[in-house]
């Protein structure tokens, strides 16, 4: 884990900041908090792979701490992680944000680690490029990497919103270890894996993004210029990977038009490098039969349709693929929730199905169960057959303090 | 000369009596939905000009054994006069949902424009208002209930008066409303401010009582409630909205209802 180089910069950022505010307010609100999570993952079939296990007990501790003044528009949040896991390569922690933040007018400054999320689409995160993804925390890819940078908001009525981004420092992607599932037939060490830049993790690297709404439309075009975020694996013709993070260029669209009870979604983006260009896109529907039942019932139909030009070199595995699901809402005092569903591809029969549940207990406990099925992989699927025997179990029980 | 004022007299006469006959006619002539939406008018001008507030509210579940639950939330509000106003609310507890909030921009005529953050992926996303009738997290206020109530989406009957207060009868404009009509009883010695509402569910039977409490006076003209207490008579379920720490002199614009500020809220 190599922090080193991001608590000096983030020094560096803080060095030179004035600690004598004016105070104006003269009210500083501070905040801290605790979620620790036990989580047991089962998975059903044998081992692919030697040294995997069946049972996976873990263990994980999200603290944030947050600190606020100036009328909230200055502030420092923090939010930490670890985890405790057999996979060694599992176990892991990371300071997911920490940043100093300042708000005036209509423009924003963050400086530090933090986590930024663009897009629309459910069940693939195309345009979302800012953060490194925690390949071992989750399988959605949802979980997130601290990324450092400076961070720049300009807000306009009339325009739109303009977002700047100075992104100083290049995160690795984490993959399992030897014992952990969800894993190549060969465990990739994330240090084995080379930068084509020169200047490797310490690219400087940028990012801007225009956002607005008019009406029932909101649209967002982006570009991103620097070091990837995804991995790019070569294969020679004696079969040897060569993998490394290659400098890109990625322009990224994303429009969502919201009609009566209709979302429909476009997510898109165009990538660019010495060893490869190409082009994927997501466009789905999402429909939300509300309080069908009186009672606060919500049930939420969900359909995208996913497409990638790398095909089968596509890390996603979601070349061209469909999704289907169903999101229900009880809207209850627990605040319960059910999202299941499948991405089927659609040249072959290979089909993940998904099913995720959360609940409240009591003021401050919640259970989460998810499921993920590998059902009749295609051999043919370069990156997916290799979990095809990792359906697997996960219960997961949080106490927030 | 003596007609003269002879005739200056019965002008005078004459000019009274037009004047007393047209403010009959006027009184009479002015129908019950006339009256209720004068009414309405009435509030709604009383309200004007409090710019901008921000509000601690605790909202306080019951389901019908008496168990209890609670949340916290933080509301900002944006008074915009051309059209409906601005809010953003903040969740502050329980805790696995702290930071989710959501901005709101109200519109006259039309569906409203919403946006949901969702803080441990950092997503914001914009949302369907099209689910008014649905309980607001768990509770018993519908969607509808808690969004600003502009003029312009109630058509409306007087239906009496008792001393201070008026009846107006209220029915909504938008089909996907889950009431046939609100029964709202205003208080008009006191900045017309609502006192109750009935809620009449789609068959017209009485759904649900709200009743406002604890009010204070604010910069001497807006009357704020510090309670919320309502009552769902067919589900016996209550939630109570307990409001402290109102703020009219936060001096808040349009940049902080933004999907910036939006993301600022949640963290």
């Amino acid at each position: 884990m190599n922090h080193k180089g991001i608590i000096a910069f983030i020094l560096l950022m803080f060095t030179g900041h004035s600690w004598a505010q004016e105070d104006t307010s003269q009210k500083v609100s501070q905040d801290l908090e605790l979620e620790v999570e036990a989580e047991y993952r089962y998975f059903l079939d044998d081992a692919a792979y030697s040294d995997q296990q069946r049972n996976y007990p873990s263990i994980a501790f999200r603290p944030a701490y947050s600190l606020e003044w100036n009328k909230g528009y200055e502030r420092i949040n923090f939010q930490g992680f670890f985890r405790l896991d057999r996979d060694n390569e599992r176990t892991h922690g990371d300071i997911r944000e920490l940043y100093y933040q300042k708000a005036k007018n209509n423009w924003e400054l963050s400086l530090g680690l933090k986590k930024v999320y663009w897009g629309v689409i459910e069940s693939n995160h195309l345009v979302d490029i800012i953060n490194q993804t925690d390949a071992v925390e989750t399988f959605d890819g949802e979980e997130k990497l601290g990324q450092p940078m400076v961070q720049f908001s300009y807000i306009t009525n009339s325009i739109g919103t303009f977002e700047l981004y100075y992104l100083p420092y290049h995160r690795k992607r984490t993959f399992p270890g030897r014992e952990g599932r969800l894993r190549f037939g060969t465990v990739i060490d994330k240090d084995d894996l080379s930068y084509e830049s020169g200047a490797e993790q310490w690219r400087q690297d940028l990012a801007v993004r225009w956002k607005h709404y008019f009406g029932i439309f909101d649209l967002a075009f982006s570009h991103f210029y620097g070091n990837g975020r995804e991995p790019l694996f070569v294969f020679d013709q004696t079969g040897n990977i060569n993998a490394f993070y290659p400098v890109i260029n990625q322009t990224g669209l994303e429009l969502q038009v919201t009609h009566d009870a209709f979302l429909w979604k476009l997510e898109s983006i165009y990538r660019s490098a010495e060893a490869q260009d190409f082009l994927a896109f997501a466009a789905g529907v999402e429909y939300t039969f509300s309080n069908i039942d009186g009672n606060g019932l919500d049930i939420g139909v969900l359909g995208e349709y996913l497409y990638d030009e790398r095909d089968e070199l596509a890390l996603t595995a979601l070349q061209n693929d469909l999704f289907i699901a169903s999101r229900i809402a009880f809207n209850d005092i627990q605040d319960t929730s059910i999202l299941f569903g499948g991405i089927k591809d659609l040249e072959s029969n290979s089909t993940i199905f998904s099913l995720e549940a959360s609940r409240r207990f009591g003021s401050s406990w919640t259970a989460e169960i998810e499921a993920r099925i590998f059902n009749d992989i295609a051999p043919s699927e370069l990156i997916l057959s290799n979990f095809r025997d990792d359906s697997f179990l996960r219960i997961a029980i949080s106490k927030y303090f | 000369m003596l007609i003269l004022k002879l005739n200056s007299n019965i002008m005078r006469k004459s000019i009274l009596a037009v004047i007393a006959i047209a403010t009959i006619q006027f009184v009479t002539a002015q129908t019950p939905e006339e009256r209720g939406l004068q009414i309405a008018k009435a509030a709604e001008e009383a309200d004007l000009g409090f710019k901008s507030s921000s509000v601690e509210l605790k909202m306080i579940l019951k389901n019908k054994n008496g168990q209890t639950s609670e949340r916290t939330m933080t509301t900002r509000t944006l008074e915009l006069t051309e059209d409906g106003d601005k809010s953003l609310i903040a969740f502050n507890s329980p805790k696995d949902v702290k930071g989710t909030a959501t901005l709101t921009f109200t519109h006259k005529v039309g569906s409203d424009d919403q946006w949901l953050y969702l803080p441990s992926i950092k997503r914001v996303k914009r949302i369907s208002s099209n689910n008014k009738s649905g309980p607001f997290v768990g509770s018993e206020f519908a969607y509808e209930d808690l969004s600003s109530q502009e003029v312009e989406k109630y058509t409306y009957k007087f239906l009496e008066e008792k001393g201070n207060l008026l009846i107006v009868e209220q029915d909504p404009v938008d089909p996907k409303s889950g009431y046939t009509r609100r029964v709202v009883t205003y208080n008009q010695d006191k900045g017309y401010r609502i006192e109750k509402v009935e809620f009449y569910d789609r068959k017209n039977a009485l759904l649900k009582t709200l009743t406002y409490s604890d009010y204070k006076l604010y910069k001497d003209k807006f009357w704020r409630a510090g309670t919320f207490n309502m009552v769902n008579h067919q589900s016996n379920k209550e939630t109570l909205l307990k409001f402290s720490d109102y703020n009219f002199g936060i001096d808040l614009s349009d940049e902080d209802f933004s999907q910036v500020a939006l993301q600022r809220a949640g963290n």
